[in-house]
């Protein structure tokens, strides 16, 4: 039977994917990707203890969740424009100007 | 019995999928598998029980996030393979493992699951929508409010970062100024 511990289990895989990408990762928007892949994650977990544990509050935090990382892709996608816009590039190394 | 094959399928496709977002150059492939993934995270949600969270999954990540970034890619050159100079790939697997590693023990080493009580428990015979929608409703109000203000002053934020400049073309070549050409002369005509 599937217990609790699987589904924490394959939302610690879907994390530690993201956090790879986010380390791995040079473009901006493949960063964003990556984002998007740790909160589907995170939202994972939280929809199993919710159900394992009989209590909403999970599920609640899941929807807030949703409604953060939609209000993050609308303002983190304008401000890749401009900075499309302004350098041409999405590329970390590109866009980095102050060098200590 | 279902459950548990349904269980293994999505779990085994989403990580598949997300690896290839992870690991993928092109960024067409990327989104794709990204999208893919999420309506198989939504499958996750409907086993769980959690029917509204399973379709808000869909009606939000798949329909609107994705087709946002859908529209974003058009402003980019998006068939392009991305040149990225990655750091080698065994110090990532190995950071990204430990720290996740790390998380899980500073969270999971305090708590002692007996002692977990449900705040806000599921009641029987009632539906899932029906039980997120009262404590939404009471409990959760103020914060559902602030996330609906906030997600106001995104789309505004989105609008005016995005619609600055959109005269101008993205692409900084040539075909720009063979284009103001030709309207040029089909001005004169």
């Amino acid at each position: 039977m599937i217990g609790l511990t699987d589904y924490l289990i394959v939302s610690a895989i879907l994390f530690s994917i993201g956090l790879m990408g986010v380390l791995r990762r040079r473009n901006l928007l493949m960063l964003f990707f990556a984002t998007e892949v740790m909160l589907n994650a995170v939202n994972v977990a939280f929809a199993a203890i919710s159900h394992y544990y009989n209590d909403l509050t999970g599920q609640m935090f899941a929807f807030f969740i949703i409604a953060i990382a939609a209000s993050e892709v609308a303002v983190g996608l304008g401000i890749l424009i401009v900075l499309y816009k302004k350098h041409g590039s999405l590329d970390l190394d590109d866009l980095a100007s102050m060098r200590g | 019995m279902y459950e548990a094959i349904a269980f293994y399928l999505f779990s085994a496709l989403t990580i598949g999928l997300f690896l290839i977002t992870v690991m993928s150059k092109n960024v067409l492939y990327a989104m794709t598998s990204l999208a893919a993934g999420m309506v198989l995270i939504s499958g996750f949600f409907f086993i769980l029980g959690a029917d509204f969270l399973g379709v808000v999954q869909l009606i939000v990540y798949v329909g609107a996030v994705m087709a946002l970034y859908s529209f974003a890619m058009m402003f980019f050159d998006a068939t392009r393979d991305i040149k990225e100079k990655n750091t080698p790939a065994a110090l990532v697997f190995l950071l990204g493992g430990l720290s996740a590693l790390v998380l899980v023990l500073i969270f999971a080493g305090p708590i002692h699951s007996d002692a977990i009580q449900a705040l806000y428990p599921m009641h029987e015979g009632v539906g899932n929508a029906q039980d997120v929608g009262i404590v939404l409703f009471t409990k959760y109000l103020v914060p559902f409010e602030v996330a609906a203000v906030m997600l106001l002053v995104a789309m505004i934020a989105g609008i005016i970062l995005a619609g600055k400049k959109m005269d101008q073309s993205l692409t900084k070549d040539t075909s720009v100024d063979d284009a103001d050409e030709i309207l040029k002369q089909k001005d004169a005509k």
